[in-house]
């Protein structure tokens, strides 16, 4: 008779936590192996403009360039004038060739020839200070480039 | 020297450690992802060489001034309106059909006044060095969206697929099927339609 019997009391077996640690270690990881803490740090308004018909840009072969308005806190030194950033400073257009060169020797030797120049220009800034940076670029014979912009469409906002 | 057993070590806390850190590189991660036009630019020439010459009925002249305002063929126009512009100049294919230049693939109005061919036909952006860097992205990129466009259309025509979300595919390492077959489809294509967009040099301030 007793085999039927039921074991005392209704109450649930406590779930084993045991294997939480694992699991909450294994997400620590996966972020830790993704996470990419930037390295350079913007000194210019970088909005960038919308477009749609874009191509991925392999990282792995990329220099940038950076330009724009100086950021808000640099702007009383700096004023208010459009400015090239490439790594961690400012440029001016005669120096770009260089500090390109520099950016350059850090990439993969095999992957220094396929080289692109990846263009972060925020959307207020004139043509015109493209155009220089384009032009510097066709006598250092970089004639790859991309246009950093963000997804969206110009028309519908 | 009875020697103690070493106590267990209270393992307890180890998750709320790890979710610690779990919660910081989740709030520090930025999983970036640059995307763009790209472009390649035209090497400086040597200056004895002659540039070619163009017809102007070959040209497609877009001009930006310090306003953003477009101006296209002589005419002002809205962006939006650019892009159909711009397919209707490239697919025109005005060329009289038993040249050689007759473009069989065309279906434009083929008017005499407009393009010859998709290869003869050149697109020219001039714009001011006032003009706003976002106007001038949103310029090339509705001229991009006409060529790609056209090479959709041809693509589907010939090969049953979508030019743009094959180069895609293939650019994300996700196409299944044969690389280098589609690859060479894909020029084959592009030779239909090359891309020939011109950039005058811009023009001084607020001329």
């Amino acid at each position: 008779m007793s085999k039927f019997k039921k074991k005392k009391g209704g109450e649930l077996p406590a779930i084993s936590t045991a294997s939480l640690p694992d699991i909450v270690f294994m997400l620590l990881f996966f972020f830790m192996v993704v996470t990419v803490l930037r390295d350079t740090n913007l000194l210019v308004q970088n909005q960038l403009p919308k477009a749609d018909q874009v191509e991925k840009l392999k990282k792995d072969r990329a220099v940038y360039i950076y330009a724009g308005k100086p950021s808000s806190r640099y702007q009383e030194v700096f004023g208010t004038e459009g400015r090239i950033q490439i790594g961690d400073k400012y440029t001016s257009i005669d120096n770009i060739g260089l500090a390109l060169e520099e950016a350059r020797r850090k990439l993969l030797p095999e992957l220094q020839d396929k080289v692109y120049v990846a263009l972060k220009v925020d959307g207020e800034t004139n043509t015109g200070l493209v155009s220089d940076i384009k032009q510097v670029l066709r006598e250092r014979n970089l004639l790859k480039i991309i246009y950093i912009t963000t997804p969206g469409n110009q028309l519908n906002n | 020297m009875g020697r103690r057993a070493t106590p267990e070590v209270n393992a307890g806390s180890m998750a709320d450690i790890a979710f610690l850190l779990l919660i910081f590189f989740l709030v520090t991660t930025t999983i970036e992802k640059d995307k763009g036009i790209a472009r390649q630019l035209p090497p400086i020439e040597p200056p004895t060489e002659a540039p070619p010459l163009i017809k102007e009925k070959n040209l497609f002249i877009v001009n930006v001034n310090k306003d953003d305002q477009l101006l296209v063929e002589d005419n002002l126009m809205e962006l939006k309106d650019l892009r159909q512009a711009a397919i209707e100049f490239l697919d025109n294919g005005g060329a009289p059909s038993g040249s050689p230049e007759y473009c069989s693939y065309c279906k434009g109005a083929r008017s005499s006044s407009s393009s010859d061919n998709p290869d003869k036909a050149v697109i020219s952006v001039q714009n001011d060095r006032l003009t706003s860097y976002e106007m001038y992205i949103a310029v090339q990129n509705e001229l991009v969206a006409a060529y790609n466009f056209l090479r959709d259309r041809e693509s589907q025509r010939l090969y049953g697929w979508k030019f743009t979300e094959v180069n895609k595919a293939i650019n994300e390492g996700s196409f299944k099927g044969s690389e280098e077959a589609a690859k060479e489809k894909l020029e084959a294509v592009q030779k239909l339609f090359p891309l020939k967009l011109s950039e005058a040099e811009p023009k001084t301030k607020g001329q």
